[in-house]
Order: C-alpha cells, then structure tokens, then sequence
C-alpha cells in the first residue's frame, strides 16, 4: 500500500488540498443543483428569499414539459449527427486518408482541421455568423442565395455542421493515433488478397482501434450533449426549433427565473450522460 | 503456376535511396529461390517490388506472361508471409488461413473446407480455432504459409521466413518449408541474411549486395565459386581465406585446407575454436592469418607450426583491383 513510504498521515496531508478543492468547486455545486432540483427556487419573488422543498415535482413536470421533450429530441439528433456520426466518420476518413498523402498535403490539412479546434467557440460563432446570416452572409452570397438566412431557416442543420466543422479535429488526431499502431504487414497483406478499402477498414483496421472508437466516441458524445456553443448560434430559436437541453436549461435558468425547475433539468441531463457512459463502458468490457 | 521475369528493375524511395538498381533476374516456374545479401542490401525491396507493395521506379517485373509492373498487388496473384507474419490477431487460425477467400466473397463452406485442408497439411488441423496470440512461434509461421497457401497465387514471397523462429526450431522449419515448396511446386522466392538457410534451402541463390546482384547460381556454384570476393567474404559458416599474393587475392575455403609436407601456407598455430564435430584452426602467417578445419580430437597444439594445402580445383584466384574470379 505505501509504497512510497510516507506514512498514511503525511500521504493524507499531500493530497488533502486537492481534495479540498475539488471538494469546493466540484462536488458542493454539483449537491447544491441536486438540492436546488427538488425546491421550487427562483431568481426574484418571494421564492428567492424562502424556496420550498418540492421533491420531485420539477422532474415530473419536465418529463411532462413539450418544451423539454422537443428539447430532449433535439439533443438526441444533435449528439447523434454531429458526433457519432458526423465527427466520428469525418475523423476517421480525414485521418484514414491524410496516411497516404504527401507530408505538406497532410500537415497543412492537419492545421486547418486544428484552427477550428483551438479557436474560442465565442470568435468562432462569429465566424459563422458572418458566414450564415442573412443578405450579407458569405454562404449567401457564394450560392447566389443572399435572402436565405441559414440559421432561421434551418437551425438544426446548421448547428449539426457547425459542430461537425467544430469538433472533427479531436477525432482526427484520436484516429491518426489509433492506425498508427495497425501493424503496416497487417495491412499489406489486406492488400495482397485484394481487399478493398472497406474491407480492409472492418477486417484489418477496426478491430485494431475498436477501442479507440468506443473512447472517442463516448467523449464527442459527452461534449456535444454538454455544449454551449448553440446558444452562440441561435439562442435555441427560431420558436425552440434548435434549443438542446443546454440552452433550455440556461434559458429557464436565467431568462425564465426557474433555478430549481432548470436544476432538476440538468439532473436529467446528468442521468442521460451517465446511461450513455454505462452503455459504452458495458461496451468496452465486452471487448476485453 | 508461373514463373517471374525482373528486367532493369530499379526501386528509389522517396527519400532518394536507390535500394533496388538497375536489376535483372529470371526465376523459374516451381524454383525455390533465394535473395541472400547483408542487411540492407535490398531484398526486401526487391520483394516487395514485386509484389507491388513499393512501385518500380523504373523496369518491369512479369509473372508467367503478364506484365504485372503497374498492376495492384491485390491483382498480381501473389501471396506474401511477412517477418512478423502478419496473422489477424483477432481471427481464428481458421478465419485467417480463409481471409484470402473470404474476401473474394468465396461460399462459407467452400473457406471451411479449405481453411482445414490447408491446415492439415501443415500439421495446423488441431489449432484451427485458436487465436494467433495462443500460438506458437513455429505454429504461427505456419498458420501465415497456410494463409498465403490458401490465396492459390502463382507466386509465393517470403521475408525472412525464419528468422522469428529459435534455432532448434528453424532447422525444423526449413526442412518443412522445403518439403511444403516440392508438395505445391509453387515458384518460392524468400529472402534472407544467413546464408546457411539460402544453401540448405534454395534451388538457386542471389547475393545482393547495393541494390544490384553479385552472383546468381545453385547453392554449390556459389559455394565453391564464389564470383568475387564479396560473395566469398559472405558464404560459408567459417570465413573464407582471402590471401593477397601479387597482383591477386589468393581464395580458399578453410574445409578445403588440410596439412600437408608442403603446400600454399605455412604457419603458426595461434587459436583453435571448437565447432562442435569439427575444430577451426587459425595460423598466423606473417601479416595473414589463415584458418582451416580439421576433425574432432585430431587439433594440433598451440604453437607449433603447419603447413597446408588444398587441392587445386579448391584454390580461386580473385584480381586484386576488381575482386573479381580470375580462374
Ligand atoms: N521505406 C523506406 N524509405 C526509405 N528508405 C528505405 C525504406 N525502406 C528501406 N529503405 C532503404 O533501402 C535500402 C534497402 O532496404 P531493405 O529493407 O530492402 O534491405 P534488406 O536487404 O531487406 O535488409 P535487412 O536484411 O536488414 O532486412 C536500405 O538502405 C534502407 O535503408
Ligand atoms: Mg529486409
């Protein structure tokens, strides 16, 4: 046990700090949201000064709220186009074919695909809000549509490719990664019996770096379905047509005054990123 | 069944190393044939080249009578075993020796069947369902020949087929390999470093040496007529004597030297190594030192001084300036 020859005290004494801190930034809000969940909290009115514990009518009445549902909805599109599918695929193809490109070919893709990670998501939604507005959008004018405003027509689109645009990086790098450790002979000899790309790419590759899809996969998951950016974008409009779970949740917050309605609406959100995390993980063991 | 025809091959990677130069070579159908030559010399290029797996920078390589140089590898009909054997860690021996099948899109059943009769002749039938991970050396060389076996290509590429393998194992492995090749009568090319396993094994042998060929001929030619003193400095499990006298280079095999009341070298007994059924024997002569072979039990003692010789079908004369055979 104490391999370092500490003493259990002193040991304690190192990390109690940390532990201090984590305590005070992480696990007292995260208890304070649970309690907040079950009062009827607000920001102003007499439920500020003296808020009432209600158990768990918030869960009810968001489970009953077509607002949270269509919400719920929008999530569940949003992880699933932008990030399992949109981030995943992209990724994996960008780094499949950056392998056999010419080394400038490849860094200079690599670092345009990076730009997109690093940049603040603020600066980057502006960017995009130049690119997608109305009447002077680059968008617009390139396709000869300038009247079309692509975030009020088409909201969830836009918000799906912008992650899309946004995200891929991380899946990339991850990937470029993960094949570098398929042994090359393997993939030769792919080659030699004639397999095609696909082929190659389910019998070769992918059982090689399933465990790296399933990782990847379930941090893009987490990441979109806790993202922020979309407020940037569209503020959950027009009329709740892209407003995911994160954006509801900030807007009965802070906008509709509800702190213990929004808080029991994060819970819910907490429990569907835990199931999705179980569904992986029960995933990965199978693996092994 | 087909033969492979290289002409005026040359492979330059990108980085501007000519590995393969200017190279031609001619394998017959069936031959078991040898790439021999020290490391990095080319052979493995020159195999891949081949099969496709690095593009030929200039020249052609045909198999049988088709021109395969711009050809996929996955069209040229060749199969390959790789140093590292390149089995599917996650496919069972039997998933593996099939896959050449299997992607052809060939019925289940028909991979079954010939995943087990491969197998069985390759003494594989009781590890079919094994994974490569719970195999052994020697059984996983084996699975990966009865997965290039399996492909039924014209050709058969080997890498350093053995080299993975121990000692004791090898001997083994050759002898199966060679009874394996004599079975299918399936035009073998492997490469390799040792030059026992390229005389025990080959039909024919090429030294390599720089991207080019020094020699090509049967095991026995290139033994006992090694074309320059490159060769002769490479084959043969104890070094050749390689003795400058004038304008040449004096070469003898030290099996072939024996004492004698007169003859081509006279010395001092300075080592003896002990190479199991026989006894390496090292005389300083002057600036030269000479080794010869002699039997078990039959050493003469350190210090006293011999005289050898060879008889003269036995003694090669190499041009100083070339290196190359005289006579
Ligand atoms: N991918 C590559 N890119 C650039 N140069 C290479 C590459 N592969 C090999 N070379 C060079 O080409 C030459 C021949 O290499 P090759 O692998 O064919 O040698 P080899 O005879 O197989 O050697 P060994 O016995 O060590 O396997 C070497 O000088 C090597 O450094
Ligand atoms: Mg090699």
């Amino acid at each position: 046990m104490d391999s370092s020859g500490l003493g259990v005290r002193r040991a304690v004494g190192f990390v109690a700090p940390a532990l201090v801190l984590i305590g005070i930034f992480l696990v007292f809000p995260a208890l304070w949201t649970l309690y907040i969940g079950i009062t009827n909290y607000q920001l102003t009115g007499p439920a500020a000064a003296n808020p009432q514990v209600v158990g768990l009518d918030n869960l009810v009445e968001a489970v009953r709220d077509p607002l949270f549902t269509n919400s719920l909805w929008l999530t569940a599109l949003f992880v699933l186009f932008s990030a399992v599918i949109g981030q995943n695929v992209l990724g994996f193809l960008l780094a499949w074919l950056l392998r056999s490109v010419s080394p400038w070919l490849r860094r200079t893709t690599e670092g345009l695909v990076l730009l997109s990670w690093i940049l603040p998501s603020t600066v980057v939604a502006f960017l995009w809000f130049a690119v997608l507005s109305r009447d002077t959008g680059t968008l617009g004018l390139l396709l000869g549509q300038p009247e079309t405003s692509w975030l009020v027509q088409y909201p969830m689109t836009s918000l799906i490719i912008f992650n899309i645009w946004r995200g891929t990086a991380f899946s990339m790098l991850l990937y470029t990664s993960a094949l570098a450790a398929v042994p090359p002979s393997q993939l030769e000899t792919a080659r030699l019996v004639g397999a095609s790309g696909w082929q190659t790419v389910r019998d070769v590759v992918f059982p090689h770096i399933r465990g790296h899809v399933l990782t990847n996969t379930l941090l893009i998951s987490l990441w979109t379905a806790n993202d922020f950016t979309p407020f940037l974008l569209t503020s959950g409009g027009p009329n709740h047509q892209s407003e995911v779970l994160p954006v509801l949740i900030y807007r009965q917050a802070l906008e509709g005054g509800q702190l213990g309605y929004a808080s029991a609406m994060s819970m819910l959100l907490l429990l569907g990123n835990l199931a999705i995390a179980l569904v992986y993980l029960r995933l990965l063991r199978r693996r092994a | 069944m087909a033969g492979i025809t290289v002409e005026d091959l040359s492979t330059v990677y990108p980085n501007g190393v000519r590995a393969v130069d200017a190279l031609d070579l001619e394998i017959a159908d069936g031959e078991l044939f040898a790439l021999l030559g020290p490391s990095g010399c080319g052979k493995t290029t020159l195999l891949r080249t081949i099969a496709g797996l690095e593009g030929a920078t200039d020249g052609a390589v045909a198999i049988g009578d088709r021109d395969v140089t711009r050809l996929q590898p996955g069209e040229r009909r060749v199969a390959m075993v790789f140093q590292d054997y390149a089995l599917f860690p996650h496919m069972t021996v039997s998933e593996n020796i099939a896959y050449p099948l299997r992607v052809r899109g060939v019925a289940k059943s028909v991979q079954q069947e010939t995943a087990v009769r491969t197998a069985e002749g390759l003494s594989l039938g009781a590890l079919l369902d094994r994974r490569p991970g719970q195999l052994s050396g020697g059984q996983q060389q084996r699975a990966a020949l009865a997965r290039a076996v399996a492909a039924s290509a014209e050709v058969l590429l080997l890498d350093e087929p053995l080299s993975n393998l121990d000692a004791r194992l090898r001997l083994e492995a050759r002898t199966f390999l060679k009874r394996l090749q004599r079975e299918l009568a399936l035009t073998t090319v492997f490469v390799t470093h040792d030059q026992a396993e390229a005389l025990a094994l080959a039909d024919r042998i090429a030294v390599m040496d720089a991207g080019r060929i020094r020699q090509l001929g049967t095991p026995r030619e290139v033994f006992q007529r090694p074309a320059d003193t490159f060769v002769a400095n490479f084959i043969g499990s104890t070094p050749m004597n390689l003795v400058p006298r004038g304008s040449q280079i004096i070469g003898v095999r030290p099996e072939y030297l024996s004492p004698a009341a007169e003859g081509l070298f006279t010395g001092v007994v300075s080592i003896v190594e002990n190479l199991g059924v026989t006894s390496l024997v090292t005389l300083d002569c002057g600036e030269d030192q000479i080794g010869y072979v002699v039997p078990e039990d039959d050493e003469p003692a350190i210090g006293t001084t011999v005289t050898v010789d060879a008889p003269p079908a036995r003694v090669l004369r190499y041009d100083k300036e070339t290196g190359q055979l005289v006579r």
